[in-house]
């Protein structure tokens, strides 16, 4: 576990994706600096394809041909991540999907049959994800992020493609696994309401080679989050629409 | 109170076992024609060069009794295991390499090409003349038989190997250990099926031929021994016995552990 100590801070010069076929080089991100306060659960939003899913994956280490600086304190931090595909493993069962992230052995393997429970997915426990509902996936990569206690959760729009009921449940499951275990979050979502919903604080990455437009704390409650009118205000306000 | 449930999963469990005594009811049937019309095509041309089923079966009995069937076929079975798990374990971890480096693939392409088109006499005969007539050279020649095309096959896999699982292996540390296991393996389980299936059928054909050219047992040596006798009844005796032997592998062996490693799939 990480200790209190400097925020996170995330600084990308310049990414590019090298020329390929038939498309010429492409700057996707440009003069992106920000820091990232431990426990807050911060929202990045943007058009889609801006390049919010290669910031992540910059973020968590899986892209590192880029010009900047990734500071995530001195001592590695265990990192979550969870996927705009759940990504699970077809051929082992849900709970082993769960289990296999933590080494065997590890006393939180004995939170894993805890973890279903909450995720709601007990009975499912044997089974394995491709008889399950892309909803109740998305749970077990919930599940899978939340078990490992990471000091920091990104998030690359997990709920997209859902209907409207089952996304809000899974965001209120969200809510709950969070605020039971407070983290540093960094969520991707082009969906301004969520974006609301969910954040602390909202980063805005503007369209073409994105970067940085706007930083702004979010002033509601926790109570205020499941008022759609509080909501609605809270999003005019940020985003000048709705 | 009876559950309606388990009445419709035994149902369908009954219709399972009949679907299956069907089978086994034609297969049966179907052999029993092929048969009836050898017996009748042996009995009208009446040569001692083509035995009736009656008469190689009386051979196999007696090679029975011996213990000479046994001996040989023991043998024959031993090496077709040995180079079989050699063919596969090297020929797995090539096409592993090969499919996962683009450098390998472009340097080592040619030489698999090469080695696939080599006729297998080829090899078997420069094994014996470079490593002399031994077990090891014999076992040797049947592996390298088998390697490519196990490489071949198990390419194709390692090309499609998920590049999204990996990263979520990556994220959560899993280590080469527990990506191989859990990640990798899986997603290549069908191409292994794949080449044991084919990899076993095509081996101890190769074994037969090896123990022909340079062994003193085996049921390639016995097929010769019953060439130079011209003995027919025997080296069908011989034949039909393999065949009974590999396809209980077939059916006892590979068939269950494909279906254990595809019970996932929905």
């Amino acid at each position: 576990m990480a200790p209190v100590s400097e925020p996170y801070r995330v600084n990308v010069d310049r990414k590019i994706f090298p020329p390929v076929a038939n498309r010429e080089a492409h700057l996707v991100l440009r003069d992106i600096a920000f820091a990232i306060e431990h426990r807050s659960f911060v929202v990045m939003t943007g058009p889609s394809g801006c390049g919010k899913s290669t910031l992540l994956n910059v973020i968590a280490g899986l892209d590192r041909e880029f010009e900047g600086k990734i500071d995530l304190g001195t001592a590695a931090p265990t990192i979550g991540y969870i996927f705009q595909s759940p990504r699970l493993l077809p051929w082992r069962t849900v709970e082993e999907n769960i289990s296999l992230v933590l080494p065997p052995g590890d006393p939180r393997q004995e939170r894993v049959p805890d973890m279903l429970a909450r995720v709601g997915l007990t009975a499912y426990a044997s089974a394995y994800p491709e008889r399950l509902s892309l909803g109740m996936q998305r749970r077990v990569a919930l599940a899978r992020g939340f078990v490992l206690e990471p000091d920091i959760l990104l998030m690359d729009e997990p709920f997209v493609s859902l209907d409207d009921p089952t996304a809000r449940d899974l965001r209120q499951l969200l809510m709950d696994l969070w605020h039971r275990r407070p983290t540093t979050v960094l969520f991707v979502t082009h969906d301004r309401t969520e974006a609301v919903m969910l954040g602390t604080r909202i980063l805005r990455l503007s369209g073409g080679s994105a970067t940085l437009v706007q930083d702004e704390a979010v002033r509601l409650s926790p109570e205020d989050r499941s008022d759609p009118e509080k909501v609605r205000a809270e999003q005019r306000r940020i985003f000048h629409d709705a | 109170m009876l559950n309606y449930s388990t009445l419709r999963a035994s149902a369908a469990h009954v219709s399972a076992n009949n679907a299956w005594l069907a089978r086994l009811a034609w297969s049966l049937g179907s052999l029993l024609i092929f048969l009836i019309f050898w017996d009748v095509a042996a009995n009208l041309i009446d040569h001692r060069h083509l035995p009736t089923p009656l008469q190689v079966w009386h051979t196999l009995v007696q090679e029975i009794r011996t213990g000479n069937l046994l001996f040989h076929v023991g043998m024959t079975l031993a090496r077709v295991v040995v180079s079989f798990f050699v063919a596969m374990l090297i020929g797995a971890a090539l096409g592993l390499a090969l499919g996962k480096s683009k450098l390998a693939d472009k340097l080592f392409d040619s030489w698999l090409i090469f080695f696939l088109n080599l006729p297998a006499l080829v090899i078997i005969i420069l094994c014996y003349v470079w490593f002399g007539l031994t077990e090891t050279a014999a076992v040797l020649a049947v592996a390298i038989n088998k390697i490519p095309n196990v490489a071949v096959t198990v390419r194709e896999g390692a090309r499609s190997l998920s590049r999204d699982l990996n990263e979520m292996a990556q994220i959560y540390r899993f280590g080469w250990w527990k990506t191989l296991r859990h990640v990798t393996l899986p997603q290549l389980a069908p191409f292994f099926a794949a080449a044991a299936r084919s990899g076993l059928s095509l081996v101890w054909k190769i074994v037969l031929v090896v123990e022909l050219l340079g062994r003193s047992n085996g049921v390639g040596f016995q097929l010769h021994t019953a060439f130079q006798l011209f003995d027919v009844s025997m080296i069908l005796a011989y034949a039909v016995s393999f065949i009974i032997v590999v396809q209980i592998i077939e059916m006892g062996i590979l068939q269950p552990i494909e279906a254990r490693v595809n019970r996932w799939r929905r």
